[in-house]
């Protein structure tokens, strides 16, 4: 469970949720907004396909299209402020995973803002996506705008709201 | 001034010799050595150019403002209309128009030696500053519910009071100066203590009205403010010059700290499993900038050095580790390892989850402001 990685760098964020991502089932995410209200981690949610058992993954890619790598997203170290230089909006792709039984996953930034980086982490070292993905394993950190950072959970579902759709799933599954 | 220089470069180019601009003495110069002596003539005390007490007197005279108007029509393009400046004929568009123009056409307009004007100027106003003198110290810090600076979010106050505060709030009764600006040697969290000697800071103290303080009376303001506070405590308060900020500054980027954190571990530990930390010596670590900072610093990476470490064993779960580091080196990540941005950071080398309870900085490596032994 996601609690066991709560201790340590995870203490000071919330944890907001977006289920079902792009209709398909389970595609879970989680965005991470530490208390300083503007920096957020983007993960994947407990309930997502690629962290149940019997899952590997064969490869990640930050190569969105042709023009499009995240991996290039340059951020000037010179300025004062932040500035990267793609801006994601909530259906943006940052990675697309594959895993060896031939599925493919996007995983999508579910909140607006500037991307800030991607761990490259996960693509020298997977399973790190699998073992930890609260914490190691995060896929990208996003800054929103600052007139947005309050704003920005409001499409997003709140820890004892995620927990009620995972109990709405579990029911509906055992019944059918 | 550039009529001068050109008058001067003509007469020296008769005599055969050549000057740089820099070699002609600036007029100001010239006419601080004219009006000087016959000030301190008129009002009966001595002149001095680099005094704490300054009298600024601003006077007007129109026929000088316009005196660089004929630039415009020589050089149109160096004279752009921006939004928030009152003049178009700022310093640097006039510097640039001066490189431009060729000297015959200037000298058209502008002769050197000028024509004598025809207006007394008028004096507006007149301002008395005094000149900022410098407070230095050492600060310690016990609580670990005080930020350095005020903790202001939308207008409020977040937490009560500051180091600054606590400190500066009495420099500035005493020496009844208008303002302040705190510096020091690097800071520390909210929620970390600073033991040991403390760490140097320095307090601008801006116009102020008192300036002379012996040695009894600054040991009395330290006393002061120790009284008036048990979260903070200073040591070694003394007037420093300008200058002296200098070699603090310095220190903050160069000089090591020691640090003692108390760790917590998911899994358990024994004595064992901990032991190794204490012979690793001059560990290099990268860490990306913190998540919790992101938002205002840029993302980079820092290689950073932690020269020492000694462990404490406490139980199964926890221990205290004694750091000696490069300064510059964040602390907390390097135990948490700030989601594997810190490399390799304490979770990775004992290979388990860690976390950080407590943090001290227990010394401050820089042997600036002189101790003072009180």
């Amino acid at each position: 469970m996601a609690a066991a990685e709560a201790g340590g760098a995870a203490r000071y964020f919330t944890r907001w949720y977006k289920a079902d991502v792009k209709g398909r089932p389970c595609e879970d995410f989680c965005v991470l907004q530490h208390s300083n209200r503007r920096i957020c981690v983007i993960t994947l949610a407990e309930a997502h396909p690629l962290l149940q058992s019997g899952k590997t993954i064969e490869s990640v890619n930050y190569q969105i299209s042709a023009n499009c790598s995240r991996l290039q997203n340059k951020v000037s170290g010179k300025s004062k402020r932040v500035r990267a230089s793609q801006f994601l909006t909530e259906l943006a792709p940052l990675c697309r995973i594959s895993s060896s039984d031939g599925e493919e996953y996007t995983i999508y930034s579910c909140i607006r803002g500037r991307l800030i980086e991607v761990n490259e982490n996960i693509l020298s070292n997977p399973a790190i996506l699998q073992e930890k993905p609260s914490t190691e394993g995060y896929i990208a950190v996003v800054l929103p705008k600052f007139e947005e950072s309050k704003s920005i959970t409001e499409g997003l579902l709140t820890q004892k709201e995620y927990e009620e759709v995972l109990l709405k799933r579990h029911n509906s599954s055992s019944q059918s | 001034q550039h009529a001068a220089w050109l008058l001067v470069k003509q007469e020296m180019g008769k005599l055969g010799l050549s000057l740089a601009k820099d070699d002609v003495v600036q007029l100001k110069e010239a006419y601080k050595w004219v009006i000087h002596p016959q000030l301190s003539e008129e009002l009966g005390v001595p002149a001095d150019g680099k005094s704490l007490f300054e009298v600024s007197v601003v006077f007007a005279h129109p026929e000088t403002d316009e005196e660089c108007h004929f630039l415009a029509t020589a050089c149109p393009d160096c004279f752009k209309p921006a939004k928030n400046k009152q003049s178009v004929f700022t310093r640097m568009a006039v510097i640039k128009a001066l490189e431009k123009i060729k000297e015959e056409d200037f000298l058209k307009h502008f002769p050197c030696p000028p024509s004598s004007p025809k207006n007394l100027c008028v004096a507006l106003e007149i301002q008395c500053n005094n000149g900022a003198v410098f407070v230095a110290g050492r600060y310690n810090k016990y609580s670990r519910n005080l930020p350095q600076t005020p903790w202001i979010i939308d207008g409020e106050r977040k937490l009560e009071s500051s180091v600054e505060e606590l400190i500066s709030e009495h420099l500035m009764a005493e020496f009844k100066a208008d303002s302040f600006n705190f510096s020091s040697s690097g800071r520390e969290d909210v929620d970390v203590r600073t033991l040991g000697s403390g760490r140097p800071f320095a307090v601008e103290l801006v116009n102020p009205r008192r300036i002379h303080f012996t040695a009894e009376e600054m040991k009395g303001l330290q006393q002061t403010i120790n009284n008036s506070s048990d979260k903070i405590q200073v040591r070694d308060l003394q007037l420093v010059t300008r200058e002296a900020i200098g070699r603090m500054k310095e220190g903050e980027e160069e000089k090591t700290k020691t640090y003692s954190a108390l760790i917590w571990t998911d899994k358990t530990i024994q004595k064992e499993d901990i032991a190794f930390l204490d012979d690793i010596k001059e560990l290099k670590l990268d860490q990306k900038t913190p998540l919790r900072v992101l938002h205002r610093r840029p993302l980079a990476v820092r290689c950073r050095i932690i020269h020492t470490m000694r462990s404490e064993y406490i139980d199964e779960h926890h221990f205290r580790l004694h750091l000696k580091t490069q300064a510059g080196t964040y602390i907390k990540e390097f135990v948490h390892g700030d989601f594997g941005r810190t490399k390799p950071n304490i979770g990775s080398l004992l290979n388990r989850t860690a976390d950080i309870l407590e943090l001290d900085v227990e010394s401050v490596d820089i042997d600036w402001p002189p101790a003072l032994g009180n």
